[in-house]
C-alpha cells in the first residue's frame, strides 16, 4: 500500500512539475515572440544570430544532408530494384528528404550546434550577474537575449531546410546515378512528376514551429539554468542546462514532426 | 535635514532558514555618499538588489524617492532603474562585448544619440579612467583592474541618480584605489547622485563618505557619520573596524588621518616633556579640476609625488601624514612656529612639480601648493590645532602642466 501511495505521489509531483515547467515555457516563449515586434525593433541583433544560427550552420546541414541523400539513394536503389523500380529513385529520395528528414534532420543538426551553445551562452550569463546587469540598466534581457534568438531561429530553419533538401537529392543523384547508373533523367523526371506544392508547403512550414522550439527552450533553459534543479549552480548549472535542451528540443521536434504531419498529410 | 531617499522600514529577508536582514531600518540621504561595511556574507549585496529590484523584501518596506516600491508598477519600475547605475561585485561585463561596446550598450540602447555623440561619450569616460586603449579589446583580455575601470565607467555613463558600487576598489594597486575613491566622490559632488558604496576600505573610504552603515548578522548596529565612528563602544563594531583598518596611507606610504590623530593625542600627552610642538598643512590647489581635466590617476600622482618630497626634504623626526584627499599635514615634535615656518621656508624652496606627465592632447593646466603652520597650545583635538594654520595659508609653489 506504502508502495503504491509513494509510487503515485512521485507520478503525480512529476506531472505537477511538468505541466507547471510547461506552462512557464509557454509564457516565456510567447512573451519573448511578442517583444520581437515591439519598439524598437532590433534588426541588427536578428542579423547578427541570423548569421550565427544559420550562416554558421550551413557547411555542418550540408554535410549531413549529403550524406543522408547518399544513404538514401544506396537504400533506395538496393530496396527498388527487388521490385524493378529503380526509376522511382529519385521521388523516392526527393519525397522522403522534402517531407521528413529534411525538416527533422536539419532542426536535430540545428540543435546540436546552435541550440546548445545559446543555452550555454545564457547559462553563462546568467551565473556571471550579466543578465542581472541587464536589468539594472533598465534593458529587458528577454527582449535583449531571447527575441531576437527567436525571430533569427524562425527565420533560418526553412533556407537551412531548403539547403538540406537540395543537397540531399544532389547526394542521392551522386550515389543513385553516379555510382549506381540510374539514368538521371529517370531519376529527375520522377522527382519533378512526384513533388508537390503541398510536399513542399509543408517541408517548410515544419521548420518554423521547429526554429521557434529550438531558440525557445535553448534560451528558456539557460535564462533559468539556476532553477533547473535544487542545489545545482554556477558551471555545473550551465551544464545541466546545455545537455538538457538538447535532449529536451531533440524529442520534442521527434513528437512535433508527428503531429505536424498528421495535420499536414 | 536632507530628505531621505531610500528608506528602509523594518525590512527582513530571508533565503530559506537563513535570516540576511532581520528587520533593519535605515535611511540613505538624497545626494550623500552613504557606506556600507560589515564581515563578508552578512548581506550588504542583498540591500543593493533589494533596491535595483532584484529581490523583494519578506516583510518590511522600501521606500524610494517617497514612494513605497512594492506600490510601483512593473513598468514605473523599469523608468527607477534607468535611474540607478550598479558596479557589481564581479563586474558582470559582457565578455563578448568589447570595451568600448560594453560601455556604449546603456547608451545604444536606452537613448537616442547618434553613434558619433555615444563614441564621444565613452570615449570621456574611457580617457578619464585612462583606459582609453583598451577600448577594442574584450574584458578576458585586460586586467583585473582595469576591468573594474570598465565597470565604473559603466555604472557612470548614463549619469544616473543612484549609483550603488559594491566593492569598487577590490583588486586594484594603491594609486587607483585612490583614484576610484577620489573619482567617486569628485562626481558625486558634480552630479549630485545618491551613492551607496559597500567597501572594506576603512579607513580610505571613510574620507569620501557622509554616513556609515554596518551590517551584522542582519542587523544594523551602526548609522553613523563617519566621525562618530570611533566613539562606538559595541565590541563587535571596533573588533571589526580595528580588524580591517590600517594606520598607513597605501598610496603615499604616509600615516593616515587616524594614525596623526593619534600622534598628536600622545604628544600633547606628552606636553610636560616636549614643551612645544608645531604642525605644518600643506594643500594641493585645483585638485578637482586636475582630476576632471587629467584624470583621476593623475590627480593621485601628483599627491604621491608631493608626499614623497616632504618625506625627503622635511626632517625625519617629523611625522607626515595624509589627512585628506587633497591635504597633507606633518607634525613637528620639539619645534616652535619659527622652527616650522624656517622648515616650511626651506621647503618651498625646494619644491618640484610633479614629474609625471599628463595625457597627451590636454591642454596645459596649473596647480599650486600652498601650506600653513600652526603651534600647538594645549587646545585639544588635531583640528582645533589646524584651525589657524588653514586660515593663514600661503602659496609655496605653482606650476604648469605640459603633456611635452
Amino acid at each position: 500500500m506504502t508502495f503504491i501511495h509513494s509510487t503515485l505521489g512521485h507520478l503525480g509531483r512529476g506531472t505537477i512539475t511538468t505541466v507547471r515547467e510547461l506552462g512557464r515555457v509557454a509564457i516565456f516563449s510567447c512573451h519573448a515572440t511578442l517583444l520581437i515586434f515591439t519598439y524598437p525593433l532590433k534588426l541588427r541583433r536578428i542579423v547578427e544570430h541570423l548569421y550565427f544560427i544559420g550562416v554558421k550552420s550551413v557547411l555542418v546541414v550540408s554535410l549531413t544532408a549529403f550524406f543522408t541523400g547518399m544513404v538514401l539513394g544506396l537504400q533506395g536503389y538496393y530496396t527498388l530494384s527487388k521490385f524493378g523500380s529503380e526509376g522511382l529513385l529519385g521521388s523516392a529520395v526527393a519525397l522522403s528528404l522534402i517531407r521528413e528528414l529534411g525538416p527533422v534532420l536539419t532542426a536535430l543538426m540545428v540543435t546540436g550546434r546552435a541550440g546548445s551553445s545559446i543555452a550555454a551562452n545564457i547559462g553563462a550569463m546568467r551565473i556571471s550577474e550579466q543578465i542581472d546587469a541587464l536589468d539594472t540598466m533598465d534593458i529587458n534581457p528577454t527582449k535583449f537575449l531571447v527575441a531576437p534568438r527567436i525571430a533569427a531561429a524562425i527565420i533560418s530553419l526553412p533556407f537551412l531546410t531548403a539547403i538540406f533538401d537540395l543537397v540531399g537529392i544532389f547526394g542521392g543523384y551522386i550515389s543513385g546515378v553516379i555510382m549506381l547508373g540510374v539514368n538521371p533523367g529517370i531519376f529527375f523526371s520522377g522527382i519533378e512528376t512526384s513533388v508537390g506544392f503541398n510536399d513542399i508547403f509543408g517541408g517548410l512550414v515544419k521548420p518554423l514551429f521547429f526554429g521557434f522550439v529550438i531558440a525557445s527552450i535553448s534560451c528558456y533553459r539557460g535564462f533559468n539554468c539556476n532553477h533547473l534543479k535544487p542545489g545545482v549552480k554556477g558551471s555545473e548549472a550551465v551544464s545541466l542546462a546545455t545537455t538538457s535542451s538538447v535532449v529536451i528540443i531533440s524529442v520534442i521536434v521527434l513528437v512535433l514532426d508527428y503531429i505536424l504531419t498528421a495535420f499536414l498529410i | 535635514m536632507n530628505e531621505p531617499y531610500i528608506q528602509f522600514k523594518n525590512v527582513t529577508k530571508r533565503f530559506k532558514q537563513l535570516k540576511v536582514l532581520d528587520d533593519i531600518s535605515f535611511d540613505i540621504e538624497r545626494g550623500k555618499i552613504t557606506t556600507l561595511i560589515g564581515r563578508s556574507g552578512m548581506g550588504k549585496s542583498v540591500i543593493f538588489k533589494h533596491i535595483i529590484g532584484l529581490l523583494e523584501a519578506d516583510s518590511g518596506e522600501i521606500i524610494l524617492d517617497g514612494r513605497r516600491l512594492s506600490d510601483i508598477k512593473h513598468r514605473d519600475r523599469r523608468k527607477l532603474k534607468s535611474r540607478m547605475g550598479y558596479l557589481f561585485q564581479n563586474l558582470a561585463l559582457f565578455d563578448a562585448m568589447t570595451i568600448f561596446d560594453n560601455i556604449a550598450l546603456p547608451l545604444r540602447e536606452k537613448t537616442n544619440l547618434s553613434e558619433n555623440e555615444i563614441k564621444e561619450k565613452v570615449n570621456d569616460k574611457l580617457e578619464k579612467l585612462e583606459i582609453i586603449d583598451t577600448a577594442n579589446k574584450y574584458p578576458s583580455e585586460i586586467s583585473g583592474g582595469m576591468n573594474k575601470r570598465v565597470g565604473l565607467a559603466r555604472a557612470l555613463i548614463m549619469d544616473p541618480e543612484i549609483v550603488l558600487f559594491d566593492e569598487p576598489t577590490t583588486g586594484l594597486d594603491p594609486i587607483r584605489k585612490n583614484a576610484v575613491h577620489s573619482m567617486i566622490s569628485h562626481m558625486q559632488k558634480k552630479f549630485n547622485f545618491t551613492a551607496i558604496i559597500i567597501s572594506h576600505e576603512i579607513p580610505d573610504v571613510l574620507y569620501i563618505s557622509h554616513k556609515i552603515l554596518m551590517l551584522d548578522n542582519g542587523k544594523i548596529l551602526v548609522d553613523n557619520p563617519p566621525d562618530e565612528l570611533e566613539k562606538i563602544t559595541n565590541p563587535i563594531v571596533t573588533e571589526f573596524i580595528q580588524g580591517v583598518e590600517t594606520l598607513k596611507d597605501d598610496m603615499t606610504g604616509l600615516q593616515n588621518k587616524k594614525a596623526i590623530a593619534n600622534k598628536f593625542e600622545e604628544t600633547v600627552n606628552q606636553m610636560t616633556t616636549h614643551c612645544k610642538f608645531s604642525l605644518i598643512i600643506f594643500k594641493i590647489n585645483a585638485l578637482d579640476e586636475i582630476n576632471e581635466n587629467l584624470g583621476f590617476i593623475f590627480g593621485q600622482k601628483i599627491i604621491q609625488h608631493m608626499a614623497n618630497q616632504i618625506g625627503e626634504f622635511l626632517p625625519c623626526s617629523c611625522h607626515n601624514s595624509r589627512y585628506s584627499d587633497d591635504m597633507l599635514v606633518t607634525l613637528l615634535p620639539d619645534a616652535g612656529i619659527e622652527e616650522a615656518q624656517n622648515c616650511l621656508n626651506k621647503f618651498s624652496a625646494s619644491i618640484k612639480k610633479c614629474p609625471d606627465l599628463p595625457p597627451q592632447g590636454y591642454k596645459p593646466m596649473q596647480y599650486s601648493v600652498s601650506a600653513g603652520v600652526a603651534e600647538e597650545k594645549r587646545c585639544g583635538t588635531i583640528e582645533d590645532a589646524m584651525t589657524p594654520a588653514l586660515k593663514e595659508m600661503n602659496m609655496i609653489g605653482e606650476f604648469t602642466l605640459n603633456s611635452n
